[in-house]
């Protein structure tokens, strides 16, 4: 049976180690903060300008000056700090984010994504999701193995704009995980969905991985 | 260019404070992320000055009818600097029909380069959209196996932000994550106009506790009938942990 979205976010969630500042994306990526073990101190950066994200306020307690990236009303804790944008991506691209989850649009095999721009759609703009993948010590992407028509997503080459070159390290889609130690080496598929084949994964993915 | 005089900062409101400023052809950086911060009053007003082909250097643009919005509807804008745009049908509808050009810049790059700008850099090297249509018509360089791109530092004719304390001098204080990006925009205007919530006089703001400080604001002003508008209201039920 494929993972739905929530094991998406609590296999990403896995990724978590005490101590780190993560970026969450916006979609299931944002599940993440949903799965952070108890016990564990993992700060939650925003790139609009905020570390220490805290849940979705009381109704009736919604502050419009606090905002995350998906503009989504939520609060501060004890931890928090504000920033400007350009600290915010200086912490960003100067790697000191331990960790991204993204979601994609395409994968390469060689570490390539696509997840911001459809040619011949309305572009909405890439945000800050270049910038993540430029100076993030470690980006896991989470997408659906398939695209609505069946066509793979983790593929040879990534046929849509880039968002980054080489940036992705780990891949989480709903039938399988695929992972590498560096940059320079070949995604390998790790884990599998509950009854899920690694033959059914080859049959649906297009990349060359290591089994 | 006004002088930046000391101690004559103030003005009446967002019409006084743009008097004399706006033209038609100009760019302008607004402050704000999604409609968090941004200058609403000063929006307006530039609005009634009728400037036009305007060009906007702005994280959004707004959503219809609200923030840019406003701009947009009246077709004062001919060209958006952005780094994402999504919630604007206006915006679509103008972009779609050619009648608006837009130029995306990384988050980031955005937020840097106006930095840069505020600050008399020319450009500098990132690898933010190195290999990417991003780095398209600009220099690359590759430095230690790794791909850079060179990005500008950008200014404005115009700078409009939004803080929420200000005093006479021109010293802002933001609020929360309404700071984004008013700070840099502020040192990146050839003229600074702030509007806040609060003015206050000279002592009342702790100088230890300045966010821009008062020699990158040229203008200054109370701004009134915020409204503060929220994009996404998600809220968790009482009594659930």
């Amino acid at each position: 049976m494929p993972w739905t979205r929530d094991d998406l976010a609590k296999r990403a969630a896995r990724e978590l180690r005490d101590g780190y500042y993560v970026n969450l994306g916006i979609g299931i990526p944002t599940l993440v903060a949903n799965y952070i073990p108890p016990g564990m101190d993992v700060v939650l950066q925003s790139e609009n300008g905020m570390l220490g994200m805290g849940p979705f306020p009381y109704e009736g307690d919604e502050d419009p000056d606090l905002i995350n990236a998906g503009k989504q009303t939520i609060t501060e804790l004890a931890t928090s700090s504000f920033f400007s944008s350009s600290d915010s991506f200086g912490m960003i691209r100067g790697g000191h984010i331990n960790l991204s989850v993204l979601g994609a649009l395409e994968v390469a095999e060689n570490g390539d994504l696509a997840n911001w721009m459809v040619p011949g759609k309305m572009v909405k703009g890439m945000g800050g999701a270049m910038d993540l993948v430029a100076g993030v010590r470690r980006v896991v992407v989470v997408m659906e193995h398939n695209s609505k028509d069946g066509a793979a997503k983790f593929k040879p080459r990534c046929e849509l704009p880039l968002t980054g070159a080489n940036c992705v390290d780990m891949l989480i889609t709903d039938l399988a995980v695929f992972e590498r130690p560096d940059r320079k080496s070949k995604f390998k598929l790790i884990e599998l969905a509950p009854g899920v084949t690694a033959e059914q994964v080859r049959t649906r993915t297009s990349a060359i991985f290591e089994s | 260019m006004p002088s930046n005089k000391a101690g004559k900062k103030v003005r009446a409101d967002a019409a006084s404070a743009l008097e004399g400023l706006t033209r038609d052809g100009m760019t302008v950086m607004s402050g704000g992320f999604g409609l968090c911060g941004i200058p609403e009053n000063l929006i307006v007003a530039l609005r009634d000055s009728g400037a036009r082909n305007l060009t906007v250097i702005s994280n959004n643009a707004g959503v219809d009818g609200f923030g840019l919005g406003v701009l947009l509807e009246t077709r004062q804008i001919r060209k958006m600097v952005s780094s994402y745009v999504g919630e604007n049908k206006e915006f679509e509808r103008q972009y779609l029909a050619k009648e608006l050009e837009l130029e995306f810049n990384p988050q980031g790059t955005l937020a840097e380069r106006i930095r840069a700008g505020g600050a008399g850099i020319y450009g500098f090297y990132t690898r933010t959209g190195a290999g990417t249509i991003v780095a398209e018509g600009k220099e690359q360089r590759e430095v230690n196996g790794e791909l850079f791109v060179l990005e500008t530092g950008l200014t404005a004719d115009l700078a409009i932000v939004k803080a929420w304390k200000g005093d006479t001098e021109g010293n802002l204080v933001y609020r929360k994550t309404a700071r984004n990006f008013n700070p840099m925009m502020a040192t990146a205007g050839r003229v600074t106009v702030a509007e806040v919530e609060e003015l206050v006089e000279p002592g009342v703001l702790d100088p230890d506790q300045i966010h821009t400080p008062g020699i990158f604001v040229q203008r200054i002003f109370r701004g009134k009938d915020y409204q503060k508008r929220i994009e996404q209201r998600t809220v968790r039920k009482r009594g659930v942990v």
